[in-house]
Parts: structure tokens; sequence; C-alpha cells
């Protein structure tokens, strides 16, 4: 009962975040569905996922998002969309039947895979690369914020661009 | 009637993918593409760690969940990023005026 309310209102938090006219409000409802999907992981038995979800995913990027919304400031766009409504909507349940193809079999087989070892062993030992990998995107996220945070007074008229250029 | 666990999360799974992708095609706003992009990919991660459940390896998809967590997030902070400079060089946030093909 408790994952049905859970999942119920996480959906409710997802479809508000993408329909909130503010980007602030938008923000603010992910942060929501972040961090019931949080308690979700927590119930599946990956309470070490559930806490950096928690404070990544509902705090970091909450954050960031409110930090470059003051950055940009508000915009409201008319109501054009990028593709006509039938067809994003035909687009999306082909990706959702497909998904359910590839999903629905093999949910209710039993689990016969073998065991590769603990949480540790796997993240340290096993997938050394990734971990690496992972070392080198964080670098690339900090950079990130540099540019964000990057000063503002490198406004440079078109000539001077491709003069600089 | 009950629903079982795995179907529940599954549904969850789905949805957030649906909304995501859905939001992905229509939104014309870059920052609404990182929020879509935000809860497609915790739909992904979802299922992951439901995948690890399901198969009894659970310590294999909460590893790769961390691996899936710390590209979300530096996919969300590089957008940003971009959007801002995006912002400050053009003057808007709309995806058609990054276009140079008009039509």
């Amino acid at each position: 009962m408790l994952h049905v309310l859970i999942a119920a209102a996480t959906l409710v938090c997802a479809i508000q975040a993408v329909r909130a006219a503010r980007l602030l409000v938008s923000a603010l409802w992910l942060a929501g569905a972040s961090a019931l999907v949080a308690l979700e992981m927590y119930l599946l038995g990956a309470p070490e996922i559930a806490v950096i979800e928690l404070s990544v995913g509902a705090g970091l990027v909450t954050v960031l998002f409110v930090f470059a919304i003051n950055l940009t400031g508000e915009e409201n766009l008319d109501e054009r969309r990028m593709i006509p409504r039938p067809l994003a909507w035909v687009l999306l349940f082909s990706a959702g039947a497909l998904l359910l193809i590839f999903i629905l079999p093999g949910i209710n087989q039993p689990a016969t895979g073998q065991v590769y070892g603990t949480f540790r062993e796997i993240f340290w030992e096993d997938r050394q690369l990734d971990t690496l990998l992972q070392i080198l995107m964080i670098l690339a996220g900090v950079l990130g914020v540099l540019g964000l945070l990057s000063d503002q007074k490198t406004d440079l008229t078109p000539s001077q661009k491709e003069h600089r250029a | 009637m009950t629903i079982s666990i795995p179907t529940t999360v599954i549904i969850m799974v789905l949805g957030l993918i649906g909304i995501g992708i859905y939001a992905l095609l229509t939104t014309r706003h870059l920052l609404k593409v990182i929020v879509a992009l935000q809860l497609l990919v915790k739909g992904a991660m979802l299922a992951l760690v439901l995948a690890g459940r399901l198969t009894g390896q659970e310590d294999l998809g909460q590893s790769l969940a961390i691996t899936v967590i710390i590209a979300d997030t530096i996919v969300a902070v590089i957008g940003m990023a971009l959007a801002v400079q995006v912002r400050r060089v053009i003057g808007t946030l709309d995806l058609r005026s990054l276009t140079s093909l008009r039509r």
C-alpha cells in the first residue's frame, strides 16, 4: 500500500514539474519527486543509493537549479511546441510499448544469475575503470560550475568576439 | 486486490520515463529540458535498483545506480552552465532560437 502511495505521489510530482509554468515551482516539484524516489529506493533495500539520491538529486540539483534560474531569470515562452502534440503522444506510446515488450518477459523469472560480490567489492574492484571515469566526470562538473559562475563582465560585442576568435 | 511491489515500481518507472520523454519532445525551454532529463534518469535509476533486486544481484544494481546518479548530476550541472551562457550570449532560452537554420 505504501509503495502504491509513493508511486502515485511521485508521478503527480513529476507531472507537476513538467506542467508548472514557473521554473522555480517546477524545480521544487522535481525536488519532491526526487525525495520520493529516494524513499522508494530505501524501501527497496538500497539505503546507500537513497541517501546519495536524496542529498544530490533533491538537494544539490535543486540548489543549482534555483541558482541558474536566478542567473537566467524567468522567461515565459509562448505555447508553440517543439513538435506537434499528437506526434509526441505517438512517439511516447511506441517507446512505452517497446519498454514493456522488453521488461514483461523477464519480470517473473526466478533469480538465476550468480552473485558477483558485495557492494564494496563490485564498486572498488570490479568496476575500477568506471570509478575512474566517474572521478573525471566530477572534474568536468566542477568545470561546468566554474562556467556557471564565470564573471559577468565578459560581455563582448560581436565584433570583439570575432576579433578574439 | 493487492499490487505486488515490483509491479508498482515498474509502473513508477514507466510513468517517470514516459513523462520525461513527453516533456523532452514538447518543451522548448532549455532549463525545462534539464528537468525532463532528470525525471527520465530517475526512472532508469529506479529500474536498475529493481532489476538488481529481482535478479538477486542487489549490489551490482546499486553500484550501477551510483554511476547513473553521478552522470545525471554532471549532465544537469553542465546543462545549467550552458543555459546561463546561452542566455548571456543569445538573450533567450528558447531552443528554437539556438538554430541558425531559419524556416
